[in-house]
């Protein structure tokens, strides 16, 4: 199988995938009863009414840490072809990836002296 | 399932159909074939899952419906295909409904790489580890979705949860992978198969496992990570407003991804398919690597029935405070260590070739700096225990009880 075919393999397979889950929900669409009402569907909270607008704003440290995770996962992503090519590489490219590492790292400490890892 | 496709569809233009057809039909049994095997296991997951619990829990578990109980998942089918659908109307109808699809459907793209034995998987992807990363991180945000769009409070602080927690371990699940990727040199799941002819990755960095065992545990969010969903707190967390088969479709997700797990477990740690007789017939091979990920699969589930919920706090404190700087030390030594072997020419660069007997000084030597690692690590952690127990009231002050309860 040539390259583009590996691809057709996955993007159909993407397309297949949701109709899986979907024949389930819609065979239940057509059996199940349908008896709503206005309390049956107003939203769930423990038998008391609902008080407010429920999309508020939220804490910042969820934020915080998504804003962490994003430096990180983008920064990853740039490790694995370093990964990739470790048995062939010169050790100039080696240090190279070494100091990458480590500028990661320090931004680790750094948001970690800041207090930015502490649940407040 | 290369060669079957191919001979499909080399059967179907000799009968004269068109080419363009012909591929699309021989792709499609192709895909079909590979989600089968995920479909078929998750209706026995859900049974097994509800039987080790009952075990674990002193109970008897489902025994009623078929031998043993294992109809009990049809039955529960047909029940939840009955049952009523309510939409909450205050949700935002499109992404609640597109919440279940996509997180069962993350779980289902995941098997398109794994490979079952040698010759036999979906496609062998050049970058199979990072497809492994990026659509496993769309179950992350299926579960986002559905806690925001039931426009909920119990389910919005559910998926608040998630963007912590599920987010957070990304970091070392991604740290830990990167481990066997540099071992084997290719992110080809096929090829980090093939490179633990000689030995198990497991066996070279023991520590990059536990790493990427826990932090996979975290990510189908399983107790002792469970916050997502804490019962008691929660309510149910983020499917708080589901029901029906929706309701169940994010379970039987859920149950897929902790196999799926147990699985690319196998293939990056235990050497996947390898094992005695593999190369005889491609079912031993599928029955190595189902052994393997069913044995891995059962330790988590293990885990979930015996460990208690962490608090948030704890939970982040783990992770950024210990795991991230751990994976980052764990990824150093090994490829400090193993550069410094290929160096000075001790060892093979070449996994893939490589016997047992060559790749024993590189085993020896990286499991001694692995060991001197966890000899550390647990001095550090027996120190920080011994201080926790010392100050009880710095540590617990804020969720101490009330000095009249504790007294009783």
């Amino acid at each position: 199988m040539n390259v583009l075919n590996e691809w057709a393999f996955v993007g159909l397979f993407a397309v297949m995938a949701p109709i899986f889950p979907a024949l389930p929900i819609v065979i239940a669409w057509l059996f199940r009863p349908r008896k709503p009402n206005v309390l049956k569907s107003s939203t769930y909270e423990c038998g008391v009414e609902t008080i407010g607008d429920t999309w508020v704003q939220f804490r910042v440290q969820y934020y915080i840490y998504g804003l962490i995770f994003l430096v990180f996962d983008v920064e990853m992503v740039f490790l694995f072809p370093w990964a990739v090519a470790y048995n062939e590489m010169s050790l100039f490219g080696f240090v190279a990836g070494f100091l990458f590492i480590f500028l990661l790292t320090d931004a680790l400490f750094y948001a970690w002296k800041k207090n930015a890892l502490d649940w407040k | 399932m290369e060669e079957l496709c191919t001979g499909l569809c080399s059967v179907l233009l000799e009968s004269g159909a068109d080419p363009g057809l012909a591929l699309f039909l021989s792709l499609l049994v192709g895909v079909l074939l590979v989600s089968g095997v995920p479909l078929i296991t998750v209706i026995l997951l859900i049974w097994i899952e509800r039987k080790v619990a009952a075990r674990i829990q002193d109970r008897i578990g489902p025994n009623r419906v078929g031998p043993v109980g294992l109809l009990q998942t049809i039955a529960d089918m047909i029940k939840l295909l009955s049952k009523e659908d309510i939409t909450p109307t205050a949700a935002d109808r499109v992404l609640y409904n597109a919440a279940p699809l996509v997180s069962f459907a993350s779980v289902v793209l995941l098997w398109a790489v794994i490979p079952f034995t040698p010759f036999h998987f979906g496609v062998d992807l050049e970058i199979g580890a990072l497809y492994f990363v990026a659509i496993a991180s769309f179950g992350t945000l299926a579960i986002m979705a559905a806690g925001w769009a039931s426009n909920n409070k119990y389910a919005l602080l559910g998926a608040f949860r998630v963007v912590a927690l599920l987010v957070s371990y990304e970091v070392p699940l991604v740290f830990a992978l990167l481990v066997p990727v540099l071992l084997a040199g290719s992110m080809s799941l096929v090829d980090i198969v093939n490179a633990q002819n000689g030995m198990w990755f497991v066996v070279l960095s023991p520590l990059a496992f536990v790493i990427f065992y826990i932090s996979s545990q975290a990510e189908t969010g399983r107790a002792p990570f469970d916050l997502i969903e804490a019962e008691s707190e929660l309510v149910a967390g983020f499917n708080i407003e589901y029901s029906g088969m929706k309701f169940g479709m994010f379970f039987a997700a859920e149950f897929l991804h902790v196999f799926t797990n147990g699985i690319i477990m196998a293939i990056l740690f235990f050497g996947g398919w390898m094992g005695p007789l593999y190369y005889e017939s491609p079912l031993i091979a599928f029955a190595w690597l189902g052994a393997k990920g069913g044995l891995i699969y059962l330790t988590t589930l293990w885990l979930r029935n015996t460990v208690p919920r962490l608090r948030i706090d704890q939970i982040m404190a783990f992770n950024w405070k210990f795991l991230v700087p751990l994976s980052i030390a764990n990824l150093i030594v090994v490829s400090f260590v193993l550069k410094a072997l290929q160096e000075l020419a001790l060892v093979p660069r070449d996994l893939l070739s490589a016997s047992f007997g060559e790749l024993l000084p590189t085993t020896v030597v990286l499991l001694l700096f692995n060991g001197a690692m966890i000899l550390y690590l647990l001095g550090i952690l027996r120190k920080r225990g011994r201080e926790a127990r010392r100050e009880p009231q710095n540590a617990r002050a804020e969720f101490a009880q009330p000095a009249s309860v504790a007294g009783h």
